[in-house]
């Protein structure tokens, strides 16, 4: 069966990382950049799942599985991140997300540890930063030699509505 | 408490929910109608249920309310914040009253008048605003609102209910500090008076807000549900909530629709977990967990079994308080009215009834109302005093079919017309030229009621608009059968459930797909054996089922499927089939076929061809498999997902494994040929006999000029011939085709035939011989109304219609096969009578023939004769549109045809209690001899006509129609 790792499902509505009240993130890895994600929007880890192919979808998506019953749209990161499909071949991961009522798959690389981020080493997108990156992402972590970019969900799913 | 007080407790407080918000959207866009209509509707919904439960107040305060909103709607009064401010005070007069009567279960005493007489001014146009600013003395009553009786029962319901009468008594309170002024500083507010009203709205906004922050809060004070009941439907049903002194309906539970969801979620995953179970017992043999297994399995079952039932409920729950109704309207009508009910048990989803309740109780009550008469009316017309409504109710095919039925008056057509006419829903011409049930239909618009007088319980142009949309709104459809002076049915066919729905699960290039049943016509299996292969016109496929080419569109690259595995007929394809084959055959080159996979598939080399209809619009979807039928759970699709039109849905199969589940609509719509097919209208056996129905038209090049067309479903075969292979022989050109030669021939008939390459044929075929119709180029297939604009000069044209708004020569292949072939219709007169009659024009002719070939030519001749014409392919057909009343002008009809022929059809149409008995007949036959004729005349026909000769049928039918124009005139 599938290796299915339940992080932290939690429902608390008031929840929001843009005025630095959150500091766990998972942290996820893909295409060598550590992301995080909001712990509290995390419902679920998933290994290899198989995946039925929607036509006609738009690329990003992968397309959907069946999670306990309920169907969930698998999500491409690497292409919402315009990176290179991933070389040789690797244990697929991924991260359910709830957004506007539907689950989400976001296919991943690998996932890490639940960090807890201080609110000083938090700042805004750097200007440089890729445009598509920036969209999506909330702001940045800064680490001991590492860079924690912050995924903004529903931006990275409204960026394949569109 | 009264079930049917308690009911309508529970659906009041969500009408009322609604209303509010609806006036609040109404007030900042003033000029949205549907907006308007829909809180008429409501207000409309709360004023009549109210008169059936003997609730006076509520009746007045809502029917008072209900005529400024009627005006509204009219557009003959502006919506401006003091309306709109009179119309809140009346909801919460409504609010507070029914606050009372849910504690008590009276209608609390007490005086409205004040209310009323202000609403009443606003509707007399008495008030200040219209009256042209009236001076201070003729100025609007004191505004106070809320008279003491009405403030005593907030009061009550405020101390007993808590949070809930609170909300609407700080509501009431934020009213009154902007309303309470007395008229004199109104008059002095005058010039400001733009500021008042927006502050007015400002205030409201806040009161809104505060009340929508507050509504959830009732809950966690642990109150007893009544304070709950403001949240739409999830309400628990009041009778439980009114604690000790009141009657407890225990047998039911008003439980949240998605808690059922969920529990059937969650048993579908207990089946698959059992599924996944019995298939590791089947790989041991003697296992001891073999017996609880099977308990298990049973036990799920049952259970799975009982969540479905949860949702499903007998129709007669909505039927429950018709008897009632029709009771009390009786009484208030002097009519005598009986009501029959059939088919209670018909048991259908809880959404789907939930739905249809209130559209079936408004036609009921249209039909005591409108259609039964008054006794005395029922005895001059020679029928029983009693009226009677038979509500009939069953299963058929996957849908549940609701009549409602009455032996009244039936529908006034000519009412209906003046009413459209009068509200510019259709021009005089245009009624002039529809059929009495298109001009029935007309009462599915909004504002067309046909009662003379408004009265309390019907009148107001709300209702079978709003039936109609309600009843689409959940896929189902309605129709409607009217006779004027027998009665109305009116008959509405629902889908089963909404989200259980059969489904054919197809696989193409390795991926499975739903494909709701209900759309399913057949399927075809194609594999190199079969006799009709798959044709195509320019790597556009198509099928030729039974008589009638069929448009096809394969699943595989619709859906732009990795062309894994796809087998495309290569058994000696009629015609070259171009890019698609040839690459299909590359890649089945290169790909080896998994061997596994064609384990799984033995008919390797076989197509299925699912032949999917919507509306009247047939076509194929071509599949690699076709496996089974299964019940599945309809799911939305993702959000991010809506846009892809193929896909109506996905679900979860009993493997465990998502589908998606295929919309044919939007199949439809993506190949671009079923625009305007509106499944919703008619029914499709309607739709296909109707006149004015689309035809499917084959356009192609040939010779000078416009492109022209012929009737796609009179096209035999499409051919491409190598013009070496043509001979000629005895003064025309020849085909050798499947082992005789075919005479070719061309539109202008002077085409000379090149000597090298291929030319496009097309081929016509009746019994054993063909034809063949040379052209340059195919070029579509389209759906257009056959309506001729120009009459032709050119014999070989119908004429020219405008198709895809370019003109279009419609060839008469009729004409073209005839002067060919002087035996091809077996006709030996050939003498064209005088010119058209143009006093055709509108005549209804009914045409029976059983062959399509003859229907599918006839009909757009008789069309562009000017007739409207019905076509049947079985008497039997006929007879039963007799017995619904439709009426002709003229009946033409085939001699021989199975299960009834042309004679016996002939008698039958003759006899003493036919309406028919004096529609003129005419016979169409191959077999003009004199015995037959005589036999013809014996039975009734009028006139007897060759198969066929255009001018000569044209020609007896004007003249036949005068005749008989004449005779009546001389009988009157």
């Amino acid at each position: 069966m599938n290796q299915t790792t339940t992080v932290e499902v939690a429902n608390d509505d008031d929840y929001d990382v843009e005025y630095g009240t959150a500091k766990e993130f998972l942290t996820i890895t893909i295409g060598g950049q550590l992301f995080g994600i909001p712990v509290l929007q995390v419902e679920d880890v998933l290994g290899e799942q198989s995946v039925t192919e929607v036509p006609l979808s738009p690329p990003a998506i992968s397309g959907s599985l069946n999670l306990r019953g309920r169907i969930v749209t698998a999500i491409n990161v690497r292409k919402c991140l315009h990176l290179e499909p991933r070389e040789g071949k690797h244990k697929q991961m991924s991260v359910v997300v709830e957004q506007g009522g539907e689950l989400y798959s976001l296919i991943i690389d690998e996932v890490g540890d639940v960090l807890n981020m201080n609110n000083k080493d938090f700042e805004n997108n750097p200007a440089t930063l890729d445009p598509v990156w920036k969209n999506i992402s909330l702001g940045i972590y800064k680490m001991d030699g590492q860079i924690l970019v912050i995924l903004d969900v529903p931006k990275l799913i409204d960026s394949i509505h569109n | 408490m009264d079930d049917l007080i308690a009911e309508f407790l529970t659906e009041t407080n969500e009408s009322l929910g609604a209303l509010d918000v609806d006036l609040v959207n109404l007030e900042q866009n003033p000029n949205d109608k549907d907006l308007l209509s829909n809180i008429f509707r409501l207000m409309h919904t709360i004023k009549g249920t109210c008169g059936f439960l003997g609730l006076p107040r509520l009746e007045k305060v809502a029917h008072h309310a209900e005529n400024i909103m009627g005006r509204f709607r009219d557009g003959d009064l502006e919506v401006i914040p003091d309306y709109v401010t009179l119309i809140f005070e009346s909801l919460d007069r409504i609010k507070d009253i029914i606050a009372v009567l849910e504690e008590t279960g009276q209608e609390p005493e007490g005086d409205d008048s004040e209310l009323i007489e202000k609403l009443d001014a606003v509707y007399e146009g008495r008030d200040a605003h219209q009256a042209g600013g009236a001076t201070n003395g003729a100025a609007p009553p004191a505004p106070e609102p809320t008279p003491e009786p009405a403030a005593e029962a907030a009061q009550e319901s405020k101390d007993s209910e808590g949070g809930d009468a609170q909300d609407s008594d700080e509501l009431q309170a934020l009213f009154d500090s902007v309303e309470a002024l007395p008229p004199d500083q109104i008059a002095n507010l005058k010039m400001p008076h733009e500021m008042t009203a927006e502050e007015r709205e400002a205030k409201r906004k806040e009161g809104e807000a505060v009340k929508q922050e507050a509504e959830p809060a009732p809950a966690p004070k642990a109150e007893p549900a009544p304070a709950a009941k403001k949240e739409e439907s999830k309400a628990p049903p009041p009778a439980a909530a009114a604690g000790g002194d009141k009657p407890v309906v225990a047998q039911s539970l008003r439980v949240n629709v998605d808690v059922l969801e969920n529990l059937m979620t969650m048993v579908s995953e207990l089946v698959l977990t059992r599924n996944q179970l019995l298939q590791i017992l089947r790989t041991q043999k003697e296992s001891e967990f073999s017996g609880p297994l099977q308990r298990l399995n049973h036990v799920v079952s049952d259970l799975q079994e009982g969540v479905m039932k949860t949702r499903m409920q007998p129709v007669g729950n909505a039927w429950s308080k018709l008897p009632r109704i029709i009771r009390d309207l009786s009484l208030e009508l002097g009519k005598k009215i009986n009501l029959e009910m059939h088919g209670q048990d018909t048991e259908l989803d809880r959404q789907v009834l939930d739905m249809i309740k209130d559209p079936l109780t408004h036609m009921v009550r249209n039909s005591a109302d409108h259609g039964i008469e008054l006794p005395a009316e029922r005895a001059a017309a020679g029928k029983s005093e009693t009226g009677t409504v038979i509500l009939n109710a069953y299963h058929e095919g996957g849908h549940i079919i609701i009549e409602i039925k009455d032996d009244g008056k039936g529908l006034n057509t000519d009412r209906i017309k003046e009413k459209v006419l009068a509200n510019g829903l259709a021009t005089e011409e245009e009624l002039e030229n529809m059929s009495t049930q298109q001009i029935q239909q007309f009462i599915f618009n909004a504002g067309l009621s046909t009662a003379e007088k408004v009265t309390a319980v019907s009148g107001r142009g709300v209702g079978m608009d709003v039936v109609r949309t309600n009843i689409e709104k959940i896929g189902g459809s309605i129709e409607l059968r009217s006779t004027e002076g027998k009665g109305s049915t009116f008959s509405i066919k629902i889908p089963l459930t909404l989200a259980i729905v059969s489904a054919l699960i197809v696989e193409a290039s390795g991926e499975r797909f739903a494909i709701p049943q209900l759309a399913v016509k057949e399927l075809v299996l194609i594999n190199k054996k079969s006799e009709t292969q798959i044709e195509n016109i320019k790597g556009i496929p198509f099928f030729r089922l039974r008589e009638q080419l069929l448009p096809l569109v394969s699943l595989t690259d619709l859906l732009k499927l990795e062309s894994k595995k796809i087998d495309l007929p290569k058994a000696e394809p009629p015609v070259e089939i171009e890019s698609q084959e040839s690459a299909n055959e590359d890649e089945d080159a290169a790909i080896q076929v998994d061997p596994e996979q064609s384990q799984n598939n033995p008919e390797e080399n076989s197509d299925y061809i699912v032949v999917t209809q919507i509306g009247s619009y047939l076509f194929g979807i071509i599949v690699d498999r076709v496996f089974d039928t299964e019940e599945i759970v309809v799911k939305p699709v993702s959000k991010i997902l809506k846009d892809i039109e193929m896909f109506s849905g996905n679900t979860i199969l009993g493997d465990g494994s998502v589908i998606m589940i295929l919309d044919p609509a939007g199949i439809a719509k993506a190949t671009g040929k079923a625009e305007g097919a509106d499944s919703s209208d008619q029914t499709a056996e309607q739709e296909a006999v109707r006149g004015e129905e689309k035809t499917s038209l084959l356009l192609f090049r040939a010779g000078e000029g416009a492109p022209k067309a012929v009737p796609l479903s009179i096209v035999a075969r499409l051919e491409e011939i190598d013009l070496k292979t043509v001979e000629y022989s005895s003064g025309q050109n020849m085909v050798q085709y499947r082992g005789k030669l075919m005479p070719l021939i061309s539109v202008n008939g002077t085409k000379q035939l090149g000597s090298e390459g291929n030319q496009p044929v097309l081929v016509f075929s009746e019994h054993d011989k063909s034809m063949g119709l040379v052209v340059d180029e195919i070029v579509d297939i389209t759906e257009a109304h056959i309506d001729v604009q120009v009459h032709s000069k050119d014999a070989g044209l119908i004429g020219s219609a405008i198709i895809e708004e370019n003109a279009t020569d419609v060839v008469d292949i009729g004409y073209l096969l005839k002067k060919q072939d002087q035996n091809w219709f077996k006709n030996h007169d050939d003498t064209p009578f005088g010119d058209e009659d143009t006093s055709s024009a509108g005549k209804k002719i009914l045409l029976v023939d059983d062959s399509p070939f003859f229907r599918n030519m006839l009909s757009p001749l008789l069309k562009m004769a000017g007739y409207k014409v019905t076509v049947l392919d079985n008497a039997l057909h006929a007879l039963r549109m007799r017995e619904k009343g439709e009426s002709f002008d003229l009946i033409i009809s085939d001699i021989e045809m199975p299960e009834m022929d042309g004679f016996e059809f002939a008698e039958k149409v003759r006899t003493e209690e036919s309406n028919w008995q004096n529609v003129p007949m005419v016979a169409l036959t191959s077999h003009d001899t004199p015995e037959d004729m005589a036999r013809g005349n014996v039975v009734g026909f009028n006139k007897y006509v060759a198969k066929f000769d255009r001018d000569m049928l044209l020609d007896t039918l004007s003249q036949t129609l005068n005749e008989n124009a004449n005779v009546n005139d001389g009988a009157a």
